[in-house]
């Protein structure tokens, strides 16, 4: 249904998007998730035709859009990120132009009746859109884009500013037009995406650094697991504590462990993250029963989007600091002499490690 | 095309912007045809013509500043450039919406003629080719409206300037072309004027070179419009 391969856009400079390609399939919803400033706004708008991209190719439906502009767009129904509302017409002038402007062959009462229904727009047919609050004018966008019944429907964060009862309204409204159309919706809001949609892309800084449904992101991308262990320890202090995490840390595929709060007396619950490719419980049931502690309780608790979003969005961020760290023992070990060179060094290599506990907490503790 | 059309049309009676322009323009030309046509006892409307020129030089920005800022500024031009329809039925659409409403007003100039035709004779030719000239002139100085339109996102910036690019085909005059030395250049600046070509019509010329001129610079800045428009999605 839509295919885009290579697609780049450069605004002078600036790299806005950088080589996506991905294809969507016939009645797949596909939600676009990023930052904002990540390049989600702009590929839709190169999907649709508004902006033309640097390079690369986009087809709907089989019809390029730089190519066979007219047909492919006669294929979209589009709702950029501020509805393009007319704000002296009233809601059905607006509809009837838009009707036309797209050279609608449908029955135009029926398919307007339709489409306002659809949209809980019946109400205010007849009021200026001007005077219509923010959640009917998102609907009012959304109703537009639906006219002429397109294959294709792109909806540029189709829930933002709307009150959470509109909110839940909307997205069942986009699942329920997900059965007859190809949805491409993008979103920040992460809990929309994922109730919503079928097939994810995450975007950041202009490139795709995800693809898939939220489950097959958690495996393939982090490829870590995690799980939550209770364990009883021999003398209930926190020498256990101390113990018992070293014990875990020389079992192979343990990534990661952290001890965290005492949740019954003496006793306290770890964090334990793996490689995602060896089963550590069996190796954890043998150490355990080995040193006479008692597994008091083990719970899998696997990524979520939000963890594995931000793994993606700040693990760059948090990746650009570093060099920024290092560059800048480089500047003191020019200006510092060569001895004091050799100490920073060390120093860095001692940071890298730190650090990167640092990050993994990061992205687990916000969960 | 239609689509825009109408709904450009019911914009400028929606806006009210319409009814401004019509009757600034009926009020002003009434003026005009009453000192120079009715009290000077002359039968020819020519010199009603000749002013009626001033005043489309301040009207027209007026009646095209917003058609393509407005469309920007709201970014409404996301819904029409991403509908499946090219970039030319877009400028036209809204070209002969300026259009028709100018039309509208320079029809008025009929009820002028019955009104002088009770009064005693009307010199129909004169009327008739004045009409055809104002229409054209019309035409080419909606296109640059338009142009200018396109240009900025900004009302009044596109008003001033298409009245400040107007006014300078309207000095293109005899007085300052005779001060121009150099003969070559003098000769298209000559070419280039509006005013004296369409000065020529009220001294009763019909000159089918200056409606070419007219009609090809009206084609000229719908063209560049087009290209600002297609330009703006590359940039």
């Amino acid at each position: 249904m839509i295919e885009v391969k290579n697609l780049t856009k450069m605004y002078g400079e600036k790299l806005a998007v950088n080589d996506i390609s991905f294809t969507v399939e016939k009645g797949e919803i596909l939600g676009f998730l990023g930052p904002n400033g990540a390049g989600k706004s702009t590929t839709m708008n190169m999907l649709t035709g508004y902006i033309s991209s640097t390079s690369g190719q986009i087809l709907i439906n089989g019809k390029d859009i730089f190519e066979n502009p007219k047909e492919a767009k006669a294929n979209i129904g589009y709702l950029p990120e501020i509805p393009p509302l007319y704000l002296d017409m009233t809601v059905d002038a607006y509809l009837n132009f838009m009707f036309d402007l797209k050279k609608c062959k449908l029955p135009r009462r029926a398919h307007l009746d339709d489409v306002c229904g659809l949209c809980k727009i019946s109400d205010v047919r007849k009021r200026v859109i001007k005077n219509l609050s923010k959640g009917y004018k998102q609907r009012v966008g959304l109703a537009q884009a639906l006219i002429n019944n397109p294959p294709v429907l792109i909806l540029d964060e189709p829930t933002v500013g709307l009150d959470p009862n509109q909110i839940i309204e909307i997205r069942t409204l986009i699942k329920k037009l997900g059965k007859k159309h190809t949805v491409i919706l993008s979103s920040h809001i992460l809990p929309e995406i994922q109730a919503v949609c079928d097939r994810i892309i995450i975007i950041n800084k202009g490139t795709v650094a995800a693809d898939g449904t939220a489950d097959e992101i958690a495996k393939n991308i982090t490829n870590e697991h995690k799980m939550t262990m209770r364990i009883e320890g021999e003398t209930h202090t926190a020498s256990d504590k101390e113990k018992i995490t070293e014990a875990i840390r020389s079992i192979e595929g343990v990534k990661y462990v952290r001890a965290d709060m005492e949740r019954e007396k003496g006793i306290y619950d770890y964090d334990i993250e793996t490689d995602g490719k060896t089963d550590v419980r069996r190796e954890l049931n043998k150490i355990c029963s080995k040193n006479g502690w008692n597994i008091m309780m083990l719970q899998l608790s696997d990524l979520t989007l939000e963890d594995i979003f931000l793994k993606i969005t700040m693990g760059e961020q948090i990746g650009l600091e570093k060099k920024g760290k290092k560059s800048k023992v480089r500047i003191n070990l020019v200006t510092e002499g060569n001895a004091e060179a050799e100490a920073a060094d060390e120093k860095s290599a001692e940071e890298a490690p730190a650090e990167k506990t640092e990050d993994t907490e990061n992205a687990g503790g916000d969960k | 095309m239609g689509a825009i059309y109408r709904r450009e049309m019911g914009s400028f009676f929606t806006s009210g912007l319409g009814y401004v322009f019509l009757t600034v323009f009926y009020a002003f030309s009434g003026y005009f045809f009453y000192t120079e046509v009715i009290e000077s006892g002359i039968s020819d409307t020519s010199p009603m013509f000749a002013s009626m020129f001033i005043m489309f030089l301040f009207l027209i920005p007026v009646l095209t500043m917003r058609l393509l800022s407005e469309e920007k500024k709201n970014r409404t031009d996301q819904g029409l450039l991403t509908a499946p329809i090219s970039l030319w039925e877009i400028v036209l659409g809204k070209f002969f919406a300026a259009f028709t409403l100018f039309v509208i007003a320079e029809c008025i100039v009929f009820v002028y003629a019955l009104i002088l035709r009770y009064l005693g004779s009307v010199v129909w030719t004169s009327l008739i080719g004045n009409f055809t000239a104002m229409l054209f002139l019309g035409a080419a100085f909606i296109a640059i409206g338009i142009f200018v339109s396109s240009l900025t996102e900004n009302q009044m910036a596109a008003a001033v300037v298409s009245f400040v690019v107007m006014l300078i085909f309207y000095l293109f005059d005899e007085t300052l072309l005779i001060r121009v030395k150099d003969e070559t250049f003098r000769e298209i600046l000559t070419a280039l004027s509006f005013r004296t070509r369409y000065y020529e019509f009220t001294k009763g010329v019909f000159s089918l070179s200056s409606i070419i001129f007219f009609l090809s610079t009206a084609f000229l800045f719908n063209f560049l419009t087009v290209r600002v428009l297609e330009k703006r999605r590359w940039s």
